[in-house]
């Protein structure tokens, strides 16, 4: 962001053909970067003109031939189904509660790394590992060895607290998705904060101690104002990435039972890939794109005031 | 904040807490807390400690009521995880994986340039769709990614994942590495040119030298994205270009719920991330907040 900042100087009143500011220095700077844009606008944004192309026809590929224009047939469809209302409750409130959850832990995790002591680098490798794991094993690993009813940790563990043979991903199946991605993502929630409590001005810290300011003082008042950024990014960056959470859900709970474990990324994937209905399940994709906008819209000014000022 | 209780305890000092003088007493805090640190950080490793122990097992030894800590460790798993034919599918990842990383890197880098160093105009604009395209849900192109892709024959072909891998790492990478550029003084670059350096020997020179590191960052990020990818591989591939994180869903359909043969399978399918992951730890922040945090 600083570079932007720079940018005003460069830019003469008039155009002159060579140097600064004009034409040619103008496609000679673009150039480096027009292959991976236009690349990112192809791959990534093409598809949604056809997502909303297809919202507007009624598209079954299993029945050939049912393809015609329905206008927003689709869209009605979408608002009055009641299972699309409760899998999109259920994206949020697994979306909202996996991120608060980890951003607590995490800062836990972060605040005991926070000083020195024998094997810091070792624990931090430990704590930071589960996040690395393909998400699809680290859900597999939860499903069986940590949530079976009979063989299970989690159950053997809670077996002294009497604890019986609960079967956990029947009995709270959205919960046992969200405790396998809080265990995910805790840790990069740790890495995050350690930045943030690592990278405090130590002159502060030493100024309100030197006041006198006893070690929860310092924290409450310089700490958490300091790290406040750094939690909001990481709440920002943890909903981008865990609202889009399919491959958890699908290994553990198929969404079952019925849908209640079901998030829009996978109902959606349900529709179109096992109902091929490609007309509704294009419409659900668009709904969810501009809920989307709407929240990100928000959440990136958060991003770029929260840390455009850093560098500067 | 860490030795919040020891010291708050010092205050109401009577009897016999005389003793101990308040350093003394912060460093048995100190030690109290680094316990604590150690408890916690294997408490939250064990699931992936007990996932390998279990990989070792024979079947009989990871079903039992209590779990078995001591057993006589074997590879009889993992030797059917091979005889299962994960052998393809690791190919297939690589392969994915360490192309899609490369293009990344190609692409990235001359981008990030131009958003750092030489900037274009709209630098903000620019990065801004960037971000963007990564707050866009992928759910919502699936479909016609499939339907095209269906179209023009390329379903489970391995350069599809490619292209959809390249895209999905691209936005990351410009921005973790336009960090890295910003890195690269100033002042080096403008004396090079001055000794009328070219444009290529000063890149080659000045600034290669002090990106490399983060280009080294930048891949081994995008190699964890992509090695761990489910949702394009589950949807776009089948027998041919399926990566392991699909083997792994086909293993325990096949397979049946083994615990132990799942957990081998799981262990190989995870491990190479992890120790990419063990080797970037530090730059991991870095990759996932866009560059945001150094």
């Amino acid at each position: 962001m600083t570079v932007t900042a720079e940018r005003p100087a460069e830019v003469t009143p008039r155009r002159p053909d060579r140097g600064p500011g004009s034409r040619a220095d103008g496609w000679i700077r673009r150039a480096p970067l027009l292959p991976a844009l236009i690349f990112t606008i192809i791959i990534t944004q093409l598809p949604f003109l056809f997502t909303i192309y297809y919202s507007l026809q009624s598209w079954n590929l299993v029945r050939p031939g049912s393809r015609q224009f329905v206008g927003l047939d689709n869209y009605v469809k979408v608002f009055t189904d009641s299972q699309f209302r409760q899998v999109a409750l259920n994206t949020v409130l697994l979306t909202a509660g996996a991120v608060i959850f980890s951003m607590i832990l995490g800062l836990l995790f972060a605040l005991l790394l926070d000083r020195a002591f024998f094997g810091r680098g070792f624990i931090r490798t430990l704590l930071i590992t589960p996040f690395l794991i393909t998400p699809v094993a680290a859900a597999l690993l939860w499903k069986t060895v940590l949530f079976d009813p009979t063989y299970g940790l989690i159950n053997f563990v809670l077996s002294p607290f009497g604890a019986g043979q609960t079967d956990w991903i029947s009995t709270f199946p959205l919960t046992s998705v969200m405790i396998a991605l809080v265990w995910q993502w805790a840790p990069f929630m740790m890495l995050l904060t350690l930045a943030g409590l690592q990278s405090q001005p130590h002159d502060v810290l030493e100024a309100a101690r030197v006041d006198g300011a006893g070690t929860f003082a310092v924290f409450r008042e310089v700490t958490i104002p300091h790290l406040r950024r750094f939690i909001e990014l990481g709440l920002v960056l943890g909903a981008i990435y865990l609202v889009n959470t399919f491959d958890a859900i699908y290994m553990m709970t198929q969404g079952g039972p019925g849908t209640a474990s079901a998030n829009l990324p996978f109902y959606i994937y349900q529709r179109a890939f096992l109902g091929f209905d490609i007309g509704q399940s294009a419409a659900m994709g668009v709904v969810v794109v501009v809920a989307t906008i709407i929240v990100s819209t928000f959440a990136l000014r958060l991003i770029f005031r929260s840390f455009s000022g850093e560098e500067s | 904040m860490a030795t919040a209780t020891p010291e708050r305890t010092v205050t109401p000092a009577g009897g016999d807490d005389q003793q101990l003088n308040p350093k003394a007493r912060r460093s048995v805090g100190g030690t109290l807390l680094s316990v604590l640190a150690w408890i916690v950080g294997i408490g939250f490793f064990f699931p992936i400690l007990w996932m390998v122990l279990t990989a070792f097992k024979q079947e009989a030894d990871a079903y039992t009521t209590p779990p078995k800590l001591f057993f006589s460790p074997t590879l009889d798993q993992f030797r059917a995880v091979f005889d299962a034919g994960i052998g393809p599918y690791l190919l297939n990842s690589l392969f994915a994986t360490v192309v899609s990383t490369i293009l990344v890197l190609v692409l990235a880098t001359p981008a990030a340039y131009a958003v750092s160093l030489r900037p274009v105009k709209k630098v903000q604009d620019v990065l801004f769709f960037f971000i963007s395209t990564k707050m866009l849900p992928v759910v919502a192109a699936i479909v016609p990614i499939y339907v095209v892709v269906n179209d023009i024959g390329m379903l489970d072909n391995i350069w599809t994942l490619i292209v959809l891998y390249t895209a999905m790492n691209l936005p990351i990478a410009v921005w973790m590495m336009r960090s890295f550029f910003q890195e690269v003084p100033k002042e080096l670059l403008e004396a090079a040119s001055m000794d009328g350096a070219s444009l290529a020997r000063s890149l080659r020179e000045v600034v290669l030298p002090v990106i490399s590191p983060g280009m080294a960052a930048t891949a081994l990020i995008c190699v964890i994205f992509a090695w761990n990818e489910f949702f394009f591989a589950v949807n776009l591939t089948a027998a041919r270009a399926a990566t392991v994180p699909v083997f792994l869903v086909g293993f325990i359909t096949s397979e049946g719920l083994y615990f132990a043969k799942l957990c081998a399978a799981a262990t190989m399918a995870a491990l190479p991330v992890v120790i990419a992951g063990w080797i970037a730890q530090n730059k991991l922040v870095q990759g996932l907040s866009f560059g945001a945090v150094k």
